[in-house]
């Protein structure tokens, strides 16, 4: 049995041997202790059949458990109404489920209209909600089936959080949009995530999407068993066994430079008078590397920024023709350039001194 | 085969009248089958078992000739609209009970899911999400029992009712066919009419069928 402890914070959701047995005889979750803390995201990761979706559902008692507790904000669920439990913790689906037959708007505004609130000021709220999601107040009117996969996708996060409910539940809630989107809507959440401070239950197969978004990263194996939940940095240093590494990929040391910063990676001048030179606009931005040769070539450059990852600026020193990165301000404004052999003597320390501390 | 004009001139008031006649016992039909049909389909949708059992009973029903019906029905309601009424309403149910049940079939799992997740109860969602989304299939059921109910009035003739039917026997039975023919396109009126409404009415309940991407 593996037992999750955050440090710090208080505790949302318990999870205390809970084992889920299905009447025909599968068990999906095998005597689950787990802790989530207040605020933060913890994504269930895990191949299909493992048991994370069906924890997930646990919490908002779409499926019950067999035996052992489960408590929301203190509180065992199962000595709670379903429904009422339900509309105060956001959940979000797959291919967003929403209601074909409303609209937009009225989507948003369920859980407020189920608690009462009026229908005037439920989709005032959800007017509001529009906008905090990122969509255009128009989409308001529109019917589901007339949106984007991402554009309903973010009607479903809306939805969820119509009622500011402090947990919010979500299952595979990107795995049907095309990776571009997914990357964004990854964003979304992240940003809106710094806003709002919810609890929030993440589940996916996608280890990078966990890595990205995950506070703490809980992997299940087959047969409901949680195997290993720790902070992603930990997880990538530390793989409990040959599952988990496995699970994390080949690239786990590449994964672990993306959860660092370059923020304090060694930048100097950029270059003058060498084969390549860094051409800037009049704002000191980087627009192109020109080649100094009678060919006159230019290659575009990538320039980064503090925030960026460790992982981007390796990335962008194999790519670069002259083995420097372009770093600039959060304006986009040229701060100097680090070359390839600082990038990979930097990463190189940053996953030694991940591994020790985590 | 010639029409008297002037015989349908001199009985329009009768037309009229048998006319509305004719569309109260079928629309009175297909009100009390729906009424019938909704809670067996309900039931029959949600308990496996039971459901080709009703399915099963519906078809029965409808392969009882109708006579058979009226005269069983006699004893009970007697010559009357009643009894015209309860055996179109029973031929209804064949129609109405199967589509309620296919249209509460096709609503996807996963928006029945989505209701409960968010914490509507079952009626709520019952009345709420489960019935707008059968809908479509829902109305397909009730034009055709609607169209198929004013075509069946007539039989009710034999029990002294049947609307419209009544042209047909006084037709016959004079050698005279401009009520028959009369019969014939006002029922015909009746059901194009009527069907066009249901459309309509179709259209103004479901907006989200409508505006496509």
């Amino acid at each position: 049995m593996t037992i999750c402890r955050p440090g710090k914070g208080h505790l949302m959701i318990q999870f205390d041997t809970v084992h889920k047995r299905f009447p025909n005889g599968t068990t999906a979750v095998h005597d689950l202790s787990l802790e989530m803390p207040e605020g933060g995201v913890t994504v269930l990761v895990g191949s299909s059949g493992c048991g994370k979706t069906t924890t997930l559902r646990m919490i908002n008692r779409m499926v019950d458990p067999t035996s052992g507790t489960i408590r929301v904000g203190g509180k065992d669920v199962l000595q709670q109404d379903a429904a009422d439990l339900r509309r105060s913790i956001g959940y979000v689906i797959q291919q967003s489920g929403l209601f074909p037959h409303r609209t937009v708007l009225d989507n948003i505004a369920t859980v407020p209209l189920l608690l009462g609130w009026g229908r005037k000021k439920a989709r005032a709220r959800a007017a509001e909600l529009l906008e905090t999601v990122g969509l255009a107040a128009d989409a308001g009117k529109r019917y589901p089936h007339q949106l984007s996969g991402g554009q309903q996708q973010r009607v479903g996060v809306a939805r969820a959080l119509a009622a500011d409910p402090p947990v919010l539940l979500m299952d595979e809630p990107f795995g049907a949009v095309d990776p571009v989107v997914r990357t964004q809507l990854q964003d979304e959440l992240l940003r809106l995530q710094k806003e709002l401070s919810k609890t929030i239950v993440f589940v996916t197969h996608d280890i990078d999407e966990a890595v990205r978004l995950g506070d703490q990263i809980a992997i299940f194996r087959t047969g409901g068993h949680l195997v290993q939940c720790a902070t992603p940095a930990e997880l990538l240093a530390h793989p409990a066994d040959d599952f988990v590494a496995d699970f994390l990929g080949a690239e786990r040391g590449l994964k672990l430079l993306s959860l660092k910063s370059l923020a304090d990676l060694p930048q100097g001048p950029a270059p003058e008078g060498g084969a390549w030179t860094l051409v800037l606009d009049e704002a000191r931005k980087p627009l192109h590397w020109a080649s100094k040769s009678s060919t006159g070539t230019e290659l575009p450059v990538r320039p980064l920024k503090d925030t960026d990852s460790l992982l981007a600026a390796l990335n962008e020193s194999i790519a670069s023709p002259t083995g420097l990165v372009a770093r600039v301000d959060a304006a986009g404004v040229l701060t100097g350039v680090s070359s390839r052999d600082d990038i990979h003597e930097y990463a190189g320390r940053a996953h030694t001194e991940a591994s020790v501390a985590a | 085969m010639t029409i008297d004009w002037s015989w349908i001139g001199d009985h329009t008031d009768d037309l009229t009248t048998l006319t509305f006649s004719h569309l109260q016992a079928a629309l009175s039909a297909v009100f009390f089958g729906l009424l019938i049909s909704l809670p067996l389909a309900v039931v029959a949708h949600r308990v496996r078992p039971l459901r080709g059992f009703l399915l099963g009973l519906s078809n029965v029903l409808f392969t009882i000739p109708s006579i058979a019906i009226f005269v069983l029905l006699l004893p009970v309601s007697g010559l009357t609209r009643t009894t015209t009424v309860i055996g179109l309403t029973i031929y209804s149910l064949v129609v109405l009970l199967r589509n309620t049940v296919e249209g509460l079939d096709s609503v996807p799992a996963k928006t029945k899911e989505a209701a409960k997740a968010m914490g509507t109860r079952p009626l709520r969602t019952l009345l709420t999400v489960e019935l707008p989304l059968a809908l479509p299939v829902i109305m397909a059921g009730v034009r055709i029992a609607t169209v198929m109910s004013i075509s069946l009035v007539s039989v009710a003739t034999y029990i002294g009712d049947g609307g419209l039917g009544q042209l047909f026997t006084d037709g016959f039975q004079r050698n005279f066919p401009t009520p028959v023919i009369a019969g014939v396109v006002l029922t015909l009126l009746l059901a194009l009419v009527a069907d066009a409404l249901l459309v309509a009415i179709q259209y103004v309940l479901t907006p989200w069928t409508r505006r496509r991407a």
